[in-house]
């Protein structure tokens, strides 16, 4: 792995930034870092601006306020590909995986290995198996059959093989949009496991979830958006589970919502009959 | 799935995993999608050579590896058509328009064989082009504008030829300047002296004649079989049939994958197109109309997926075969010849759900 600053040192830092479309504001005044070797972590509710702040990262959008650096330099990303050649990769909910092609083929799909000129120029198959098999490996994936279509892996280990993927083509920041998303516990932590694991490989990870309990045990950093607008950017030690949980869902909101569910116990036949309220 | 969370990036991996016992590579095999195609062709071929007389005799194959080699170059080309996410209804008609381009510009205008044979090649190209640039850019499902401009050339190829020759067919090819020539590449064939097979006794069938078709669509299942497993624009094909959109986001240029495709099956019509014109010196307004059907038959009884994502070219050649072996042992037996498309309706249905229950297995967690 080549370009990655020490651990701990900013690669992305996000001063103020915002996007408007039109007269339509979709994120305004949000500043944050995203370090080597850590996790930021990006919480906020569904229509919270967490989309549009990961497309402004990842060169979908270019945002239209404040600034975007990467390595201390000022950037403005006009394409996805001018993200992933500083090294900026997205691993987006639907993977970009093919489910019928095998494990490798898909790990190598739209940069494949060749070797041969001409007509004889052919794919290295040996090679891109090998590679596919170690990297899985070095993630913590270990791979019975790289020829399985990826279709037979689950939903985690899918996961996985993107982030791999996207470690493999030199990505030094990684952007995970809702990962754990569809996924059951189990395979929410295995998940989990591996974005560590990028982690610890020396990566930049932006995490971007609505839930507090998977966020809080592997992140380093959390930045809450509520309404297009950052609720803050504070350090895990700044912050403890309870908090997170409360800030997500609005504080008095959910004392509000907690009051209104408490209320409705009692009517229910079972609970009315046995005790007093 | 176990952890080897402590192996460092370095570590060697074996090249195969001890869990994959040798019963995997057995189930592998069995996997593939041509196996179902191979074990019906042997049938097919056991039945009929056990229960006529001529279907096995050198002279009397002839004809059944003439017409299995034609529909295997077009079940070929749709196959990877299909593999890729697309259908081609327009193909059939195209090797009728390819034959009537080229007769006519030989016979009425005494065009060179050579400028003839690649004017027809340039159509053919510049429809398939249309056929995906059309499919590509407006979205709309290729089974529609490929039955559209299937539609198109019906048409022009009774109207055009019509008003140009005044009758529906290119006749007396053979006599047209430079036919010899061209014969040379498409209207070839070779005699090969099978006597010493023990079921042949009479020397008026030692003879087996194997036609420039089946030359060709040997070369074209070597090609499209290298271009699918070994090189990138085989990934990408496998890639835009089974994920489109998977396919765009990681860089597989789709649009120029989808494009070539569409190109390749007008390729082939135009190759199928030739042979015919140059073997039978006849080309007429209505050949190929309603073949379509059978290519696409063909390359799903060879285990192509309708969906896209999933077959081979050897597999969809070896559905060409079982249609030839069918279309002709039929013939030999005695039978109405109409039984055939009976007979190719069941082997739809029947390949259809084999394929599926193949797609589920490949798909199922080992």
């Amino acid at each position: 792995m080549t370009g990655l600053p020490a651990p701990g040192a900013p690669i992305i830092e996000v001063r103020g930034i915002g996007k408007s479309y039109g007269s339509v504001i979709a994120l305004r005044d949000i500043t944050t870092t995203v370090n080597a070797g850590e996790v930021t972590c990006v919480l906020g509710d569904n229509g919270a601006g967490k989309s549009t702040f990961i497309k402004i990262l990842a060169g979908a959008h270019a945002h239209t306020e404040g600034q975007l650096l990467v390595d201390g330099q000022k950037r403005r990303f006009t394409s996805p590909r001018e993200a992933l050649g500083l090294g900026i990769a997205t691993v987006y909910q639907d993977l970009a995986v093919v489910p019928l092609m095998p494990v490798w083929r898909n790990f190598f799909l739209g940069s494949e290995m060749t070797k041969g000129l001409g007509p004889t120029r052919r794919l290295d198959i040996p090679a891109m198996k090998q590679i596919t098999r170690q990297e899985l490996a070095a993630m913590g994936i270990d791979l019975r059959d790289a020829e399985q279509p990826i279709g037979t892996l689950s939903g985690g280990e899918r996961q996985c093989v993107a982030i791999a993927r996207a470690v493999h083509f030199g990505a030094r920041v990684l952007i995970l949009d809702e990962p754990t998303a569809s996924l059951g516990v189990r395979q929410s932590g295995l998940v989990l496991k591996y974005v560590a694991k990028a982690r610890d490989r020396g990566l930049g990870v932006i995490l971007i979830t609505h839930n507090p309990h998977h966020a809080y045990p592997v992140a380093d950093r959390f930045i809450l958006l509520r309404r297009g607008r950052s609720l803050g950017d504070f350090p895990k030690s700044e912050m403890s589970l309870d908090e997170l949980v409360r800030m997500m869902a609005g504080g008095a909101e959910l004392e509000q919502l907690s009051h209104e569910l408490a209320r409705a116990l009692p009517e229910t036949p079972s609970e009315a009959s046995s005790e007093a309220p | 799935m176990t952890s080897a969370a402590q192996a460092p990036p370095s570590d060697p991996v074996p090249e195969r995993d001890e869990r994959l016992g040798e019963h995997a590579r057995l189930a592998a095999v069995l996997r593939r999608p041509a196996v179902g195609a191979l074990v019906a062709a042997a049938a097919i071929f056991v039945y009929f050579a056990v229960s006529t007389t001529a279907f096995a005799l050198p002279s009397g194959a002839s004809t059944w590896i003439f017409t299995s080699s034609s529909f295997a170059i077009m079940a070929v080309a749709v196959g990877l058509l299909m593999i890729g996410g697309e259908f081609d209804l327009s193909a059939g008609a195209m090797t009728g328009t390819t034959g009537l381009i080229t007769g006519i510009m030989m016979t009425h205008y005494d065009v060179n064989v050579w400028v003839a044979v690649l004017t027809s090649l340039v159509a053919a190209l510049a429809v398939g082009f249309v056929n995906g640039f059309l499919v590509m850019k407006t979205g709309l499902p290729s089974f529609i504008v490929t039955l559209g401009t299937f539609f198109v050339l019906r048409g022009l190829n009774l109207a055009v030829v019509k008003q140009v020759i005044h009758q529906v067919s290119v006749v007396d090819f053979q006599s047209a300047g430079g036919y010899q020539d061209g014969a040379r590449v498409f209207g070839s064939f070779t005699r090969i002296d099978l006597g010493f097979l023990p079921w042949v006794d009479l020397p008026t069938t030692r003879l087996l004649t194997v036609y420039a078709a089946t030359w060709w669509a040997i070369a074209f299942v070597v090609v499209a079989t290298w271009v699918l497993q070994r090189t990138r624009a085989g990934n990408w094909i496998f890639a835009v049939g089974g994920a489109q959109q998977s396919a765009r986001q990681v860089g597989v240029p789709v649009f120029r994958t989808k494009i070539g495709l569409f190109m390749t099956t007008a390729f082939a019509a135009w190759i199928v197109g030739m042979l015919n014109l140059f073997k039978t010196t006849t080309a007429q307004s209505t050949t190929g109309v309603g073949q379509e059907f059978v290519y696409i038959i063909c390359a799903v009884v060879g285990g192509c997926l309708l969906t896209g994502g999933y077959g081979s070219a050897i597999g969809a050649a070896l559905g060409a075969l079982i249609y030839g072996m069918v279309g002709q042992g039929i013939v030999y037996a005695g039978w109405d010849s109409d039984w055939l498309y009976a007979f190719l309706g069941v082997m739809l249905l029947g390949a259809v759900m084999v394929n599926n229950w193949v797609k589920t297995q490949a798909e199922r967690v080992r």
